[in-house]
C-alpha cells in the first residue's frame, strides 16, 4: 500500500538532488533545469497532499506553479541568451561582473 | 500493482535525475530531464489527477523541454565548459549539505506536523463528476481573480522575452 509518505520522501529526494546539482553545476543551463526538477518535485508533493487529503486545491496550486514556471523558463533562457551574446559564454565562474 | 508501478517509476525518475545532476553534455541534461517529467506525470496518473498529469505533459515535458533543446543548440555549448578547481572544493560540502536537507525533511514528515484537515472532493465523487470538470468550475468561480492575475504574468513574461532578444541591450 502506497501511502503520502511515499510520495513525500520521493519528492523530497528529487528536491534534495535538484539543490546539490545547482550547488555543484557551473553551466547556467544546467542549474536552471535543476531548478525546474524543484519545482516539479515540490508539485509533486502538492498532488500527493490534494489525494490524500481529499481536496482540489494542491492541483490548483500546481496550475499556477506550472504557469510561473513557464514565465521563468521563457525570460530565464532570454537573460541567458543575452548574457551569452555579451560575453560567449554561460559559466557562471565567468560571469561575476555582479558579484562585489 | 499500484505499489510495483510506484516503486518502478519512482527508481526510474531518481535514477534519472541523478543523471541530470553528474551528465556533462547539456543535451542528454535535457532528455533526461524529461524522463523525469514523463515519471512524475505516471505519478500524476496515479493520485487520480489526470488533468494536471495532462498539463504536465503538454507544458512541461513539451514547451519547456524544447524551449531548453532549443536554446542549447542555439548556443552551440562545448562540453568542457565547466572549470575544474572551483568545482572541486564545491563538490563535497555541497553533496554533504544536501543529504542533511534531506534528513532534515525528513525528520519534518517523521513529527506529526503535516496531518491536514480532510476536504470534501472524495475520489468518488470526483470521478464521478470528472477531474477536469471539478477544477474547470472551481477556477472560474472561486480561483477566478489568480487565474486573471495568471495571465497577466504570461503577458508580461512574453514582453520580457521579446526585450530581452533585442540585438542591443
Amino acid at each position: 500500500m502506497i501511502t503520502l509518505t511515499h510520495y513525500l520522501v520521493l519528492s523530497a529526494i528529487l528536491f534534495t538532488m535538484g539543490v546539490i546539482g545547482v550547488l555543484i553545476r557551473r553551466n547556467a543551463i544546467i542549474i536552471f533545469m535543476c531548478i525546474e526538477l524543484m519545482l516539479n518535485a515540490v508539485n509533486l508533493s502538492f498532488v500527493a497532499f490534494a489525494h490524500y487529503l481529499n481536496s482540489m486545491q494542491g492541483q490548483l496550486f500546481v496550475f499556477f506553479t506550472m504557469t510561473v514556471a513557464a514565465a521563468e523558463a521563457a525570460v530565464g533562457l532570454a537573460i541567458i541568451v543575452a548574457v551569452f551574446r555579451n560575453k560567449e559564454t554561460v559559466n557562471i565562474d565567468d560571469i561575476n561582473i555582479m558579484k562585489w | 500493482m499500484e505499489a510495483y508501478l510506484f516503486y518502478i517509476v519512482a527508481t526510474i525518475s531518481v535514477v534519472s535525475a541523478a543523471y541530470l545532476i553528474f551528465e556533462k553534455n547539456p543535451v542528454y541534461n535535457a532528455l533526461y530531464l524529461i524522463q523525469t517529467m514523463v515519471c512524475i506525470a505516471v505519478l500524476y496518473i496515479l493520485l487520480e489527477a489526470q488533468f494536471i498529469a495532462a498539463v504536465q505533459m503538454i507544458v512541461y515535458a513539451g514547451a519547456i523541454m524544447v524551449l531548453f533543446l532549443f536554446v542549447i543548440m542555439l548556443l552551440n555549448l562545448n562540453i568542457k565548459e565547466e572549470s575544474k578547481d572551483a568545482l572541486f572544493y564545491q563538490k563535497i560540502p555541497a553533496i554533504f549539505l544536501g543529504i542533511t536537507l534531506f534528513v532534515i525533511i525528513c525528520v519534518i514528515l517523521k513529527s506529526k506536523l503535516l496531518q491536514g484537515k480532510h476536504g470534501e472532493y472524495t475520489t468518488a465523487y470526483v470521478n464521478s463528476i470528472g477531474n477536469t470538470r471539478v477544477i474547470g468550475n472551481l477556477l472560474f468561480t472561486d480561483y477566478l481573480l489568480p487565474f486573471e492575475i495568471t495571465s497577466i504574468l504570461l503577458f508580461v513574461a512574453a514582453i520580457g522575452a521579446i526585450m530581452l532578444a533585442k540585438r542591443k541591450l
